[in-house]
């Protein structure tokens, strides 16, 4: 006999509600939103049945912002104000930016990551990354019809540190919680691999608009584990269309041009070099400013000349994801291709003799990224059991710090696993010194000059001793989104001196609540109901959380006094949930997320004693 | 409880000793990881998370060492309370040194001739050489238990180790 379900007051009346969670492509040049529905990931489009926003914001005089095909239609027009391509700018200083003459922006430099001067005041590229999230948050609101759990934002394998901050810091100034940031080829092997049920050793080739990663994972018994990564996070499609746009200057005698005509030309560039990939030759004819027209034929076989050495370019990177992953490229099962650019059929070709093997291209290489990424938003927000896949990637580039002469000491080296936690020792150099300056930097050669610097602090405090007695230990966290926190202590005499820092790239967080007051009042929210809405969200979810571990674990692992305690703890919540107060949910979780830790600890304790002992039993049926 | 303390090898349920295949150490890791990577948490409380979190990545640090036969070989002397890298014993018997600089020579000569056979010919017998003194590991680790041979042979294992990276760097540089 079924009998009817009565929910307990101020519980949810849906106990296993699908929470709403979404996968976001960031892209150089186009971005997009992806969720699960009914158990298939699908793309959202937009009003126009667009799939794809172009990556593109445009501020105007009047205050408003316009993103997407509205502003790269003004592109030409208004080249100072319409942001293409802003990714390439994400965590970057100024002399980071090599292609500078030919692009239409005025920069400011600032400490840790340029400003772009518009209509609107200085832009950091995070505020312009957010105006695109914005866009993408509220299509996926209306089409979902609710507020989101989170959302999966993905970014480029190679990505460092300060590129990857960035990107977060823009998901949360778009008021978004980023559920996890994840690596494009990644992404795009979730995807690829779910729907094929592959299991081996495959290759993502990810070649997007403005930056190239090579992944090799493993794919085995529902563990995604990513061997070796490399790539170049400053070479894509973008750079072939600017060989065209050097191509057609070259041919017409043009050496310089007003602004609006070089995004005119970029433009022509693109559409020729996609055309490419149908047709064996493309006429390209524009009309300038000044009056001049333009009349070319580019053909396959020029085309293919002048990029020769980008595609040349993506070749190493494989090589050294091969070797680093201990492989050869016979050893590869399969090369999925991803990103708009593989479309060019002279990187099918190259790939495909580098591989030995036609690449995979039955995927929409613009939406595997996203796809990938709204199933693992669909797993972290809590929507399928414990027996799905699991991701086990990589750091992509080698962290350090600077040591005695300029040299970098390696901490963590390249392709270890995330999360991880590394220390190291190191000592005074005089007599006496009381203070050390530790300076983080990342990258994968042995000066301090040729790396990345992340982040300067100095562990004051030191005991005075002879040069070489103190003990400092520097400690290393990356975590599950790659991002890096450090910290350091002097052990031996026991007075610890303890700085902790994550590095910050130019964006302090006073600067990012600032910037999320203005984008608020901008959006005229009312932010008493938002900081209601989030915190009644993150109170759910802690309640739904903890009566789940209570109904799996409750039973073996508390004594009945415990157990007790905490159903008074959840039923607090359960309460102050059901009203609207959010100073009183706010108390409430966090009395729960406190009257939990020992629960959880032994919760962690079985499993691993589980996964100890099941994998002893495997070792004696050897 | 879980102690954070443990050491690698009990930390991953494996036998102190060199002598363990990567299939081995691979399997270990991923059994454990399964159960306790963040992402089997990422909708449970903070305090879970914050604790899937340090001991998904005390893990994985004692995989990454334990993986390379060359860090393996480190910790195990480490445990023996043995530092084989001290930089205040660096004793190297002769006819080695004279064996580096053999190699090393034979090394620039490949690159300034920007010769790729014989740059292959020199990465071949160096990984041959590794492979022996792996083996030699093995005894002297496992068997033999005489940890100050050892780390002997640990120093010229990481000679080799950096002249095998300088050999991908040269090679790199050739194509």
């Amino acid at each position: 006999m079924a009998l009817l379900q009565i929910a307990e007051p101020g519980q949810s009346t849906a106990p296993h509600e699908h929470r709403l969670a979404v996968g976001i492509d960031l892209g150089t040049t186009n971005s997009l939103v992806a969720t699960v529905r009914n158990g298939i990931a699908v793309v959202l489009n937009d009003e126009h049945g667009h799939a794809l926003t172009p990556s593109v914001v445009r501020y105007r005089a009047d205050g408003g912002v316009e993103v997407g095909y509205a502003a790269q239609a003004k592109a030409a027009e208004d080249p100072h104000n319409t942001i293409v391509s802003v990714k390439r700018f994400m965590g970057r200083g100024l002399k980071d930016l090599p292609e500078l003459a030919t692009l239409p922006y005025q920069f400011v430099d600032a400490p840790g990551m340029v400003r772009i001067k518009t209509v609107a005041g200085e832009k950091s590229p995070v505020e312009v990354s957010a105006e695109i999230l914005r866009v993408l948050k509220r299509r996926a609101e209306l089409a979902l019809g609710g507020e989101l759990i989170g959302a999966v934002i993905t970014v480029p394998a190679y990505f460092d540190d300060a590129q990857r901050q960035a990107t977060k810091d823009a998901a949360r100034l778009a008021g978004l919680n980023v559920l996890r940031l994840l690596n494009e080829p990644t992404a795009a092997a979730i995807a690829y691999g779910l729907d094929n049920a592959s299991e081996g050793v495959f290759a993502v080739y990810d070649l997007g608009g403005g930056t190239f990663d090579l992944s090799i994972l493993r794919l085995q018994r529902g563990v995604f584990e990513v061997m070796a990564t490399s790539g170049d996070s400053a070479l894509g499609g973008d750079d072939f269309d600017r060989r065209i746009f050097c191509w057609i200057m070259e041919q017409t005698g043009l050496h310089t041009l007003p602004d609006h005509d070089k995004a005119l030309l970029m433009a022509r560039a693109r559409e020729a070099k996609e055309a490419l990939s149908e047709h064996p030759q493309v006429r390209i004819t524009t009309m300038l400013s000044g009056g001049e027209l333009i009349d070319l034929t580019l053909t396959e076989a020029v085309f293919n000349d002048l990029t020769a050495h980008l595609v040349a370019k993506t070749l190493a990177p494989c090589r050294k994801a091969l070797r680093d992953a201990g492989l050869q490229p016979a050893d590869i099962q399969g090369v999925v291709m991803v990103g708009g650019a593989t479309r060019m059929p002279c990187i099918q070709a190259a790939v495909a003799e580098f591989f030995g093997q036609t690449p995979l291209t039955n995927l929409d290489p613009d939406k595997v990224v996203a796809l990938g990424a709204a199933m693992q938003a669909n797993i972290l927000a809590g929507n399928r059991g414990r027996d799905d896949w699991l991701l086990l990637d990589v750091v992509p580039l080698s962290l350090g710090i600077e040591t005695m002469g300029g040299l970098v000491e390696k901490i963590i080296p390249r392709n270890s696993v995330i999360p991880i936690a590394r220390a190291q020792e190191f000592t005074t150099f005089k007599d006496g010194q009381t203070a050390m300056a530790i300076h983080v930097v990342q990258g994968e050669r042995e000066r301090v000059a040729d790396c990345r610097s992340l982040a300067r602090f100095e562990l004051r405090g030191i005991p005075p001793m002879v040069a070489g007695a103190a003990r400092v230990r520097v400690t290393f966290q990356v975590d599950a989104d790659g991002l890096l926190s450090v910290s350091a202590r002097e052990l031996s005499t026991g007075v610890e001196a303890h700085v902790e820092v994550k590095p910050a790239y130019g964006l302090t967080d006073a600067e990012i609540a600032r910037m999320l007051q203005e984008a608020r009042l901008h959006a005229q929210e009312d932010m008493a109901a938002r900081m209601l809405a989030e915190a009644r969200v993150d109170g759910e979810r802690l309640l739904a959380a903890t009566r789940q571990a209570l109904a799996e674990d409750g039973e073996a692992l508390l004594s009945a006094e415990e157990r007790a305690t905490i159903e008074q703890l959840c039923t607090t919540l359960a309460a102050a949930l059901a009203g609207d107060d959010v100073q009183a949910i706010r108390q409430a979780s966090a009395g729960l997320n406190q009257g939990t830790v020992e629960f959880a600890a032994r919760r962690m304790d079985a499993s691993v004693r589980r996964a100890l002992a099941g994998h002893r039993l495997e070792e004696i049926d050897v | 409880m879980l102690d954070f303390n443990r050491n690698h090898f009990e930390l991953l349920g494996l036998q102190p000793a060199f002598r363990l295949s990567r299939e081995q150490i691979d399997r270990a890791w991923r059994d454990i990881q399964t159960e306790i990577h963040p992402d089997r948490f990422a909708h449970a409380g903070e305090a879970a998370q914050r604790l899937a979190q340090q001991w998904s990545a005390r893990l994985n640090e004692a995989y990454v060492t334990l993986r390379s036969p060359f860090e393996r070989a480190r910790y195990l002397l480490r445990l023996q309370g043995i530092d084989a890298l001290d930089p205040r014993d660096t004793a190297m018997p002769a006819e080695f040194l004279v064996q580096q600089m053999h190699w090393r020579e034979r090394l620039e000569q490949a690159q300034a001739a920007s010769d790729p056979v014989a740059l292959q010919r020199l990465e071949d017998e160096a990984r041959a050489e590794r492979a022996h003194l792996e083996q030699a590991l093995a005894g002297l680790l496992d068997e033999r238990r005489d940890y100050r041979a050892a780390a002997e042979v640990l120093r010229k294992y990481r000679f080799l180790d950096k002249l095998l990276e300088e050999i991908e760097l040269v090679h790199e540089r050739l194509t």
